[in-house]
């Protein structure tokens, strides 16, 4: 075991990556000699080459696309865009071409490659920096949407993403790169993708989350621990396909929702997750299921981004009301 | 780069003497080389052919042509390996043709069929359709790269429009290649039409051919309607790639004498003496002219496989329009490595609906 934060824990399973597989290549803007701009890819140039990790010119769409072309000739491309605010230049090759490939090709071609891209607010960003776009790859036929929350996930969910033999989009809650550290395993581990993990059990309420807000949710959990209120706290960590038997059994164990992620509300995560679970579980709902979500407005400039996500007071607040009904 | 498009047989079936002439001569196709690129050309041609008087027949869905288009995409593949990659777009039958691809899979995909996408990788090396302009083309340059990393020897071809040269994958695509210097080929189709756009709108540069400069590649501009030039350009730009030199771009020059595809009324847009000048340079009448003057087949040979590759593209749609009906799975099939039980659940529902409402 050692200490590590998320964006070490990144670092130290794309190392993991790399060595164990020699089909593993790495690259995107400022990831090499630079370690990349959150130090995700530190050292790794330098300990295997610049020949499976490397720099490219700055054009997200030739990066995927390229990409693309790796992985049918049979390499394992690991591509970073170099915040999730920029990958829109390569959207058109992640919806028209990865997550088609497969299907495309009647499974004559497939296409294991990760695309990594740090996403998410609360960290006083520039504009462009901060948003939360999740949905948008999870509404794409083809894609595996996958976002850690904690250092000991962040490095099982990238090995197993890595080899995964389908496209994986890699979200990584940059507000929580640098949180504090956990032990985790020194080698090679893989946790399996689609599957949420409880954090903590409960009967009171059911809270789902993942990425940047799961600390939020962790704060009210234990707040809300002091008054003995057990609520259940699930980390849904694979957005699609989402670990639908974890949700429904919870639900129908508290009768209570809650869902709270930093993405706009409509037609977001938390509303595929409310509708899942009032059609698979209505019968066991005690009362309206919740959802504390960003707003559909556009992100404000850090002066007054705290009114736009939600803080553990406004998580404590809603189970309390959602007890209280 | 030479002046003016490279030509080596000219409409006349002459071979024209010259410097540009002398420098290809390691690049001629030989006898049985030419009568195999005079067999896909008019297999193309009469597929083609028939799969419009079918959409005239309500028998095939919307169809995108390729006639007169065949030199360019058969001259160019068969300057290559089986085993080099082929980044297509969506008129590339020629090339499809020469790479061996049953006409059954062709139609099929034009019939709506996914099983028309059952081309083996490991036989064809094909990228499939790709039909968001220039998107393909990154595709090609991946693979190209990776064949380096992986120590072969292949290189990877793709191909655009003319149209496609303006979309900003064509420049990624290029800038990458240039800068990896990986073993690629980027072929520029430019039949002068994107649907009603002419290419004088298209780009203000002289050529397509010239663009190649900025991005650290050879460019080469070839007479599109000439299939020996063609070949010769790509044979060409294939050793210098595959020794390491600089990646190409060649710029066929043709014409897209059908219309854009089925859905489309070319007389809104253009001359029609303007079509009728492009039709007298026909690829294929070319070359019928070099054969014969050549004493490499007589006309009765030359309208027998006409008349052949007539009779299998009849042949192999009747074969296909009476494919069995497809199977409410098939959209579940080759999703993901493994179908996750969210999606298992959907099919299941589906199954459901259809049992109960028989639709
Ligand atoms: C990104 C994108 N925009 C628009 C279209 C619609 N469209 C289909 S073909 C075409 C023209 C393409 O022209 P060109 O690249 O010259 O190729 P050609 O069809 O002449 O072979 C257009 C605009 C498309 N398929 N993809």
């Amino acid at each position: 075991m050692s200490a590590a934060n998320l964006v070490t824990s990144v670092n130290a399973g794309l190392a993991v990556a790399l060595e164990s597989d020699e089909r593993v290549v790495m690259y995107g803007q400022d990831i090499g000699r630079n370690g990349g701009v959150f130090q995700a890819t530190a050292g790794l140039q330098e300990r295997f080459g610049e020949r499976r990790v490397f720099d490219v010119p700055l054009a997200e769409s030739g990066i995927v696309g390229t990409a693309i072309g790796m992985a049918v000739a049979g390499l394992r491309p690991v591509v970073e865009m170099q915040f999730s605010g920029f990958v829109y230049p390569a959207f058109n090759q992640i919806v028209s071409h990865v997550a088609r490939l497969r299907n495309r090709t009647r499974g004559s071609m497939s296409l294991p490659m990760v695309i990594r891209m740090p996403y998410g607010g609360a960290v006083r960003a520039l504009e462009h920096h901060s948003e939360s776009m999740e949905a948008i790859f999870a509404h794409v036929p083809g894609l595996k949407v996958v976002i850690p929350s904690t250092p000991h996930d962040a490095k099982g969910l990238l090995l197993a993403a890595v080899r995964d033999p389908d496209p994986v989009i890699f979200m990584e809650p940059k507000r929580l790169y640098h949180s504090p550290q956990q032990e985790i395993p020194e080698g090679d581990y893989e946790l399996p993708l689609g599957q949420a993990r409880v954090v903590q059990e409960g009967d009171a309420v059911t809270v789902i989350g993942y990425g940047g807000q799961m600390r939020d949710i962790r704060a009210a959990a234990a707040h809300l621990k002091r008054q003995d209120i057990a609520i259940e706290v699930i980390d849904l960590r694979t957005i699609y396909p989402f670990d639908q038997e974890t949700v429904v059994e919870s639900v129908r164990k508290t009768g209570r929702l809650l869902v709270v992620h930093e993405g706009p509300r409509s037609f977001g995560v938390g509303a595929e997750i409310v509708s899942f679970a009032t059609e698979e579980a209505f019968m066991y709902l005690d009362a309206p299921p919740r959802r504390l979500t960003g707003t559909d407005t556009i992100i404000p400039l850090p002066a007054s981004e705290h009114f736009y996500f939600m803080q553990p007071e406004h998580i404590v607040d809603a189970v309390l009301e959602l007890i209280e009904t | 780069m030479i002046a003016g498009p490279l030509q080596l047989l000219a409409p006349d079936g002459t071979v024209p003497a010259g410097e540009a002439v002398d420098a290809y001569a390691d690049y001629r196709m030989d006898a049985a080389q030419l009568l195999a690129a005079y067999r896909f050309m008019v297999s193309a041609r009469a597929a083609d052919e028939w799969a419009f008087s079918l959409h005239r027949q309500g028998r095939l869905h919307t169809y995108a042509p390729s006639t007169g288009q065949e030199a360019n995409s058969v001259g160019s593949i068969m300057a290559l390996r089986q085993d080099d990659w082929f980044v297509q777009s969506y008129r590339e039958l020629g090339g499809l043709m020469a790479r061996g691809v049953p006409l059954s899979n062709y139609f099929l995909y034009w019939l709506g069929y996914e099983a028309g996408n059952d081309n083996e990788v490991d036989e064809f090396h094909l990228m499939p359709v790709a039909i968001p302009i220039a998107s393909q083309l990154p595709h090609a340059v991946g693979l190209a790269q990776a064949e380096r990393y992986l120590g072969t020897d292949r290189l990877a071809i793709g191909f655009i429009g003319d149209g496609g040269t303006s979309e900003g994958d064509f420049h990624e695509a290029m800038n990458f290649a240039g800068v990896w210097k990986a073993p690629v080929i980027i072929f520029v189709q430019n039949n002068q039409y994107a649907i009603s756009l002419p290419r004088s709108r298209q780009t203000a540069s002289n050529t397509i051919a010239e663009k190649a400069g900025a991005y650290g590649m050879r460019g080469v501009q070839v007479d599109g309607n000439d299939v020996t030039a063609v070949f010769a350009a790509t044979a060409e730009a294939a050793e210098i790639v595959r020794s390491g030199g600089l990646p190409t771009l060649i710029e066929g020059v043709t014409y897209r004498v059908a219309a854009h595809t089925t859905s489309d009324d070319p007389n809104r847009y253009r001359e029609i003496d303007e079509v009728a000048a492009w039709k007298n340079r026909d690829p294929i009448v070319r070359l019928q002219k070099l054969l014969r003057s050549r004493g490499l087949a007589s006309e009765e040979e030359l309208q027998a496989s006409i008349e052949e590759a007539r009779q299998h593209a009849r042949d192999e749609f009747d074969r296909v329009e009476a494919s069995a009906a497809p199977a409410l799975e098939e959209g579940f099939q080759h999703l993901y490595a493994e179908l996750p039980p969210l999606l298992q659940a959907q099919l299941s529902e589906r199954r459901r609906l259809q049992e109960r409402t028989g639709k």
